[in-house]
């Protein structure tokens, strides 16, 4: 079971001391924070640089409710007495699939029943969560670790297991990068020069499913955001180019989720907090660097076609 | 009515449930009709989530519950309305901001649950009842009070209603003849964030998101007409809401959350094969089926 996030304060009553090498020593002795760092260190990489599409395709809402999902997931999981991870991603994957079935509508205008159809899928799942917490007779004490997570008691196979799916994903994501990026800055052309839009959209959103359910065994359902939106949209703020802007995602999520760790370890707050705290500092400080920049007169906001002329797909003058 | 007046009379306990659940049905569906008709469904679910925040953040502080939920979620509001001002509907902001504020509802709830620990305190059992809500569990002094801000909105909704339509529907038109759009956002959001606190309350963070969605997604599939719409959304609300209790309170594992939320998702999927076999023409705009399919403005201009 997955143990709530209770568990830090007590693993907190050892307070920090002189000499950070040897605490750091101290740390990683544990078992379970070296699992902790391994499982952190393949989650944050992996949503950094699928945030990173889920950002500039403006999916935010869809990423959330997908993480959201796999809580229903795990508690039918649960209930039926299958493993908890398979539940994750049966729920997020499924979720995906329903989403990918209403059509996006055209960029510019309002959408409606986008954001209508999404809303739904995500109560209707949270009340089958609910249920089946009802038919399983109770498990309310760890509903607080699947919502805010604790990256406690992360075991060696469920360490191999997140590493094997970030791989297939990340691999999923270099092979269609470039027509899904093509598709994302400008849908119209892309599909006029034979790149299957629609297709792409629908795997898109398997692999924000997958990422998500993967995210959210580490962070809680809740908290995904912190590592799917939050590098990314810092990265964006900063550069247009495709490559640098996912490195630096990937950079930043890394810094929150080793930051957040660590500072966890001798805190009796919990890691989630530090988690969304970190994320939002960083990007808030991306926002404002880039307010500096655009008031020194350099280049305009970072949109799809920016990021389409840094990568060459659009005509124009190359990003920054 | 009779098989509600049949519970009422059984059970006073019901009497609370379906006063209450009325009065937030009918204020989400209108509420949500607007909020679906801008596309803002994710504001609207970033609210109740902000709601367990500002609950739990009075919790651990020790002042009033209410204090918490209202000032959090209209202040958010607020601040979404400001934010939405320049940057249109940014979902990543949105994203980004409503994580902290959970973020720092994961710190409310470790404070709360260790400042009461010693008492064996169940703060992580509050924390899920805020999320999922106890319509069941409502006192009949406090379904008053909820029933009574809820009607509240529902007045406001009522004044509002045509020219917040137009506003949502077209803000350069409606500015052009003399619709104060900015004036009727600012309201919108308060509104928005006073349902978000009263719902969140008495029958849970989920349930209000599905209240907001699903009744005005499906009123949008059957009717072109913005006003329209929005009556017919508050009515599929309010109908979700006395199917579901009954459910719940004939079928006692099914919780009231998924029996409320379970209607009014099958009538929302029923729209979706309604419009399927009654010719496509008639489905709302929103979910780009023609070139010429377009809302009728001339319903609220």
């Amino acid at each position: 079971m997955i143990p709530g996030t209770h568990q830090w304060a007590s693993v907190a009553l050892v307070g920090p001391g002189p000499n950070p090498v040897d605490d750091l020593r101290r740390m990683l002795a544990l078992h379970f924070m070296v699992n902790a760092f391994r499982a952190g260190t393949i989650v944050a990489v992996l949503a950094a640089v699928v945030g990173w599409y889920m950002v500039l395709r403006r999916q935010s809402f869809a990423g959330h409710t997908l993480a959201v999902v796999s809580f229903p997931g795990a508690a039918a999981a649960i209930w039926l007495g299958v493993s908890a991870t398979a539940g994750y991603f049966a729920g997020s994957i499924a979720a995906a699939l329903v989403i990918a079935l209403v059509p996006r509508s055209a960029s510019g205008r309002p959408r409606s029943q986008e954001s209508a159809v999404i809303g739904t899928v995500q109560a209707f799942a949270l009340a089958c969560g609910a249920l089946f917490v009802s038919l399983y007779g109770g498990f309310l004490d760890s509903i607080t670790g699947l919502l805010f997570g604790s990256f406690l008691g992360v075991s060696d196979g469920q360490v191999l297991t997140l590493g094997a799916v970030a791989v297939a994903v990340l691999v999923l994501v270099a092979a269609l990068g470039r027509p899904l990026l093509f598709a994302t800055v400008d849908g119209d052309v892309a599909a006029a020069q034979g790149v299957p839009v629609r297709a792409l959209s629908v795997v898109f959103l398997v692999v924000l499913g997958c990422t998500a359910a993967e995210v959210s065994q580490i962070t809680g359902a809740l908290l995904v955001f912190a590592l799917l939106v939050m590098p990314a949209a810092a990265a964006q703020q900063l550069t247009a180019r495709p490559l640098l802007g996912m490195g630096l995602a990937v950079f930043f999520g890394l810094a929150v989720v080793w930051a957040s760790l660590a500072v966890a370890f001798y805190s009796p707050w919990p890691v989630g907090f530090f988690v969304s705290t970190f994320g939002f500092a960083l990007y808030v400080g991306a926002v404002a660097v880039r307010a500096v920049s655009d008031r020194r007169g350099s280049t305009g906001r970072v949109a799809r076609p920016a990021v389409g002329r840094a990568a060459g797909l659009v005509p124009g003058a190359a990003g920054r | 009515m009779t098989v509600a007046t049949f519970f009422v009379l059984a059970h006073p306990f019901l009497t609370s449930a379906f006063a209450a659940g009325t009065a937030i049905a009918l204020a989400s569906g209108l509420v949500g009709s607007v909020v679906v008709l801008r596309g803002q469904v994710f504001a609207g679910d970033a609210l109740s989530h902000v709601a367990f925040t500002g609950a739990l953040a009075a919790l651990a502080f020790g002042v009033d519950l209410r204090l918490g939920l209202y000032g959090g979620c209209v202040g958010f509001a607020l601040l979404l309305a400001v934010l939405g001002r320049r940057t249109e509907a940014d979902d990543t902001v949105i994203g980004s901001l409503f994580v902290w504020v959970l973020g720092l509802g994961a710190l409310f709830l470790t404070l709360f649950t260790t400042s009461s620990s010693g008492t064996g305190g169940d703060g992580g059992t509050d924390g899920v009842n805020v999320l999922f809500g106890s319509i069941l569990g409502l006192s009949g002094g406090q379904a008053a009070s909820d029933v009574a801000i809820a009607l509240v909105v529902v007045g406001g909704m009522t004044a509002l209603g045509r020219p917040l339509l137009f506003a949502s529907f077209d803000p350069v038109v409606a500015a052009s003849r003399g619709v104060p759009v900015r004036a009727l956002s600012y309201g919108f959001f308060v509104l928005l964030g006073v349902t978000a606190g009263v719902a969140t309350q008495a029958v849970g963070a989920l349930l209000l998101l599905g209240l907001l969605a699903a009744p005005a997604g499906a009123a949008q599939r059957l009717t072109a007409r913005p006003y329209r719409a929005l009556w017919l959304s508050a009515a599929i609300a309010v109908g979700s809401m006395w199917a579901g209790l009954t459910l719940a309170y004939v079928v006692p594992t099914v919780p009231p959350s998924f029996g409320i939320l379970g209607v009014a998702t099958a009538v929302y999927l029923g729209t979706f094969a309604w419009t399927g076999v009654a010719g496509r023409r008639r489905a709302y705009p929103g979910n780009a089926v023609g070139p010429g399919a377009g809302p009728e403005v001339a319903d609220v201009a």
